[in-house]
């Protein structure tokens, strides 16, 4: 008994540091007229509902380009990182030098992007990102082989600032978890928003119940409140702070990326109503655009997330620059320059990358609605910026 | 602070407490009677979860579902006690992690074959889902005081049971001696297995319980699985006693850290500053707590086996 209880701890540690087995892929060369795509996604766990969006999409627009990606047959090799920076690494050490991969995506996290990056680079394999954009990677250590196809991370948290400031919020309550994300998205929030912040709460990552929180929120009676909660954690919180009866008396803003529509069928009708940021919606009035989302409900039977409309325009994108270089993908000098001039109809609209490889776009205000069939979705109410760049685009040597 | 925020954080602290209760109760029985640790635990509450979220809509009511969950539960439980780890009790405390490690994978995975990746909707009964003022000028979810109601009808109900049922009088014994059980001619196989289904039934009741409030979704168990496990060491493994005042101290500690420490250190430093360390001070209190526990009553608080 006594020693069972002191040895619990070293039990746990064992258990946990377990690993599951990555997945199997197939081997070999490329042969010519061929593209190899490395997807290194996150398909187990609980953020496995991103990994899924961004796999999904990427695969229908390989369908609707007709299997190929520039003229070149596309091949693409998927494996789970599990949302481990160790697992992304061995993967990406893996599809490099057994699989031979031109291209790597997939990558979700910022933590697991910055882990693989360093292989990456010394195989010349560009890596296009469909979601992360650390500021590691904006500034300091920007990288030849590194392309952030979605946003700089701090965009969105950007653009809820400008909205904030510009409806006049005088008291803003925010709140985000413990880690360096979190503090990035709200130093991003007061880059813009200029008026009073009466509590600024930094929660545990994972944390479950904000109760707590929630009743020093109220107390402190603030004009609005700004969240920076993905998955899980965006999903307790909605849903608490209705149940807590603040919704309505206290205006709740967030990014895009916490009222997707990945996460929104799980927050239910406490969503409806809250404003959020983003480079993308449904809705955006494009042929390209209309595509995607008839093409992803009708191949999935469910609406696409911002994850997936970022993987889309990842394999557009790469169709385009294939297309420029003429099918040659061993000039990694003019495979950049033809990447880099993002000559391709984004189904965001305007696009275009900035020295440093991050986009150069259009932040829109959506707000949580329901469709003409009940389900929960975001339409644009109005853009906040135009042609928004990230600031660390001039730390940027490159 | 006012006091009445003060009376409302404890509510919460209370609120939390009784929701680890009911994790901590069955995971304690089952490691007090078969000296057995089952991490999967977390996968009860999450299947719990899931077949709520399930049968809500189907039978357009919370109460049934959690009605019709329940025993479901308790018979993936008993399965699972009966293919997979009543090999396991004369094994190594080691392999039993590993076993029990391997079970989550599984659950997990098979969850999310069952009903995707994506996070699914469980909401309140609607005659929970408002606030109440119960104290005058707080309103108050009104399904977490129903989370309260719950769980302080399960330590009733498990305090009846152990104390004063005969079943309840052989998992006493068993906890106590199971050599000698055996030897008097119980059927302890049969026993393990109900006690295991008793486990996972309450685990499932708090993942139920949970899924209003919380994000259903695959690996939910887990994070709560921690806390559970920190809940038990307090209270002394295998007391379900010790799991109650463990899971009620957990609560009220870590709620009232929570509220607290930003605003006492905001009187004394930057509030900048004050915000960032009052996070990372608050998150570490109820291992703390777990270090002080067990510095004092290395066994904690309320040992099974005396």
């Amino acid at each position: 008994m006594n020693s069972a209880s002191s040895r619990l701890g070293a039990f746990l540690a064992v258990g946990l540091a377990c690993l599951a087995s990555p997945a199997l892929a197939q081997s070999g060369e490329t042969k010519p007229g061929e593209i190899k795509i490395g997807m290194i996604t996150t398909l187990s766990g609980p953020g496995s509902g991103l990994g899924n969006d961004v796999r999904d999409a990427f695969a229908l627009a390989v369908k609707d380009l007709g299997g190929s990606l520039g003229g070149l047959k596309a091949t693409v090799i998927e494996a789970d990182d599990q949302q481990k920076p160790d697992v992304a690494k061995q993967l990406a050490d893996r599809m490099v030098e057994r699989d031979k991969v031109d291209v790597v995506t997939g990558i979700i996290w910022s933590n697991l992007a910055l882990a693989l990056m360093p292989s990456l680079e010394r195989a010349e394999v560009f890596f296009l990102s469909p979601n992360a954009g650390p500021s590691q990677l904006a500034g300091k250590q920007c990288n030849p082989f590194f392309f952030g196809v979605a946003y700089q991370n701090d965009g969105q948290h950007e653009a809820m600032g400008q909205h904030m400031q510009a409806q006049g919020i005088k008291r803003a309550y925010l709140m985000a978890p413990n880690y360096p994300a979190g503090k990035d998205a709200l130093t991003g929030v007061k880059r813009f928003f200029k008026g009073e912040v009466v509590g600024e709460v930094y929660t545990t990552v994972g944390q479950l119940d904000y109760a707590a929180e929630l009743a020093q929120l109220r107390a402190a009676a603030p004009d609005g409140v700004y969240i920076f909660y993905p998955g899980g954690m965006g999903i307790n919180f909605v849903k608490q702070f209705e149940q807590a009866g603040l919704k309505g008396k206290v205006p709740l803003f967030g990014p895009g990326f916490s009222f997707s529509e990945d996460s929104l069928p799980a927050i239910g009708d406490a969503a409806l109503g809250v404003m959020n940021t983003a480079q993308w919606s449904s809705d955006l009035d494009n042929p390209q655009n209309r595509k995607f989302v008839q093409g992803f409900e009708a191949a999935y039977n469910r609406l696409p997330s911002v994850y997936a409309a970022q993987a889309y325009d990842v394999a557009l994108l790469l169709d385009s620059a294939i297309r420029k270089t003429g099918g040659s993908l061993t000039d990694k000098n003019a495979l950049r320059a033809a990447l880099q001039s993002a000559d391709f109809k984004s189904i965001r609209g305007d696009f275009k990358f900035n020295a440093n490889h991050f986009p150069i776009q259009d932040y829109y205000l959506r707000e949580v609605v329901k469709d003409d069939k009940g389900r929960l979705t975001n339409v644009i109410r109005s853009t906040v910026f135009e042609d928004h760049a990230d600031p660390y685009a001039a730390e940027c040597k490159m | 602070m006012t006091l009445l925020l003060l009376i409302e954080q404890g509510l919460n602290g209370l609120q939390l407490g009784v929701m680890l209760f009911l994790m901590a109760a069955g995971l304690t029985l089952v490691f007090g009677i078969m000296d057995m640790i089952n991490l999967a635990h977390g996968s009860f509450y999450m299947v719990g979860a899931y077949l709520t979220a399930t049968f809500a809509p189907v039978f357009d009511s919370f109460a049934l579902a959690v009605l019709a969950a329940l025993p479901l539960a308790a018979l993936v439980g008993m399965a699972v006690e009966v293919v997979a780890l009543r090999t396991l009790y004369r094994r190594e405390h080691l392999d039993q992690v590993l076993a029990t490690f391997g079970l989550i994978l599984f659950f997990n995975e098979l969850v999310r074959i069952v009903w995707g990746p994506q996070p699914i909707f469980l909401q309140p009964p609607s005659w929970l889902a408002g606030t109440v003022e119960i104290i005058p000028g707080v309103p108050y979810p009104a399904f977490r005081l129903a989370i309260i109601a719950v769980g302080l009808a399960v330590a009733v109900f498990l305090y009846l049971l152990i104390t004063r049922t005969r079943t309840g009088m052989l998992i006493r014994a068993g906890a106590s001696n199971r050599e000698m059980l055996g030897a008097l001619g119980v059927d302890v196989k049969r026993l393990y297995t109900l006690v295991f289904g008793l486990g996972a039934a309450l685990a499932a009741l708090a993942g139920a319980m949970a899924g209003p409030v919380l994000a259903v979704q695959v690996g939910m168990g887990e994070s709560v699985l921690i806390l559970t496990f920190v809940v038990i060491v307090i209270g002394g493994l295998g007391s379900v006693r010790g799991a109650l005042v463990g899971a009620l101290l957990v609560g009220m500690v870590d709620t009232l850290a929570r509220a607290l420490l930003p605003t006492v250190l905001r009187t004394m430093m930057p509030p900048s500053q004050a915000d960032g360390m009052g996070a990372s001070l608050a998150s570490m209190t109820i291992y703390i707590l777990m270090a002080a526990v067990l510095a004092w009553k290395p066994r904690g608080l309320f040992p099974a086996h005396a």
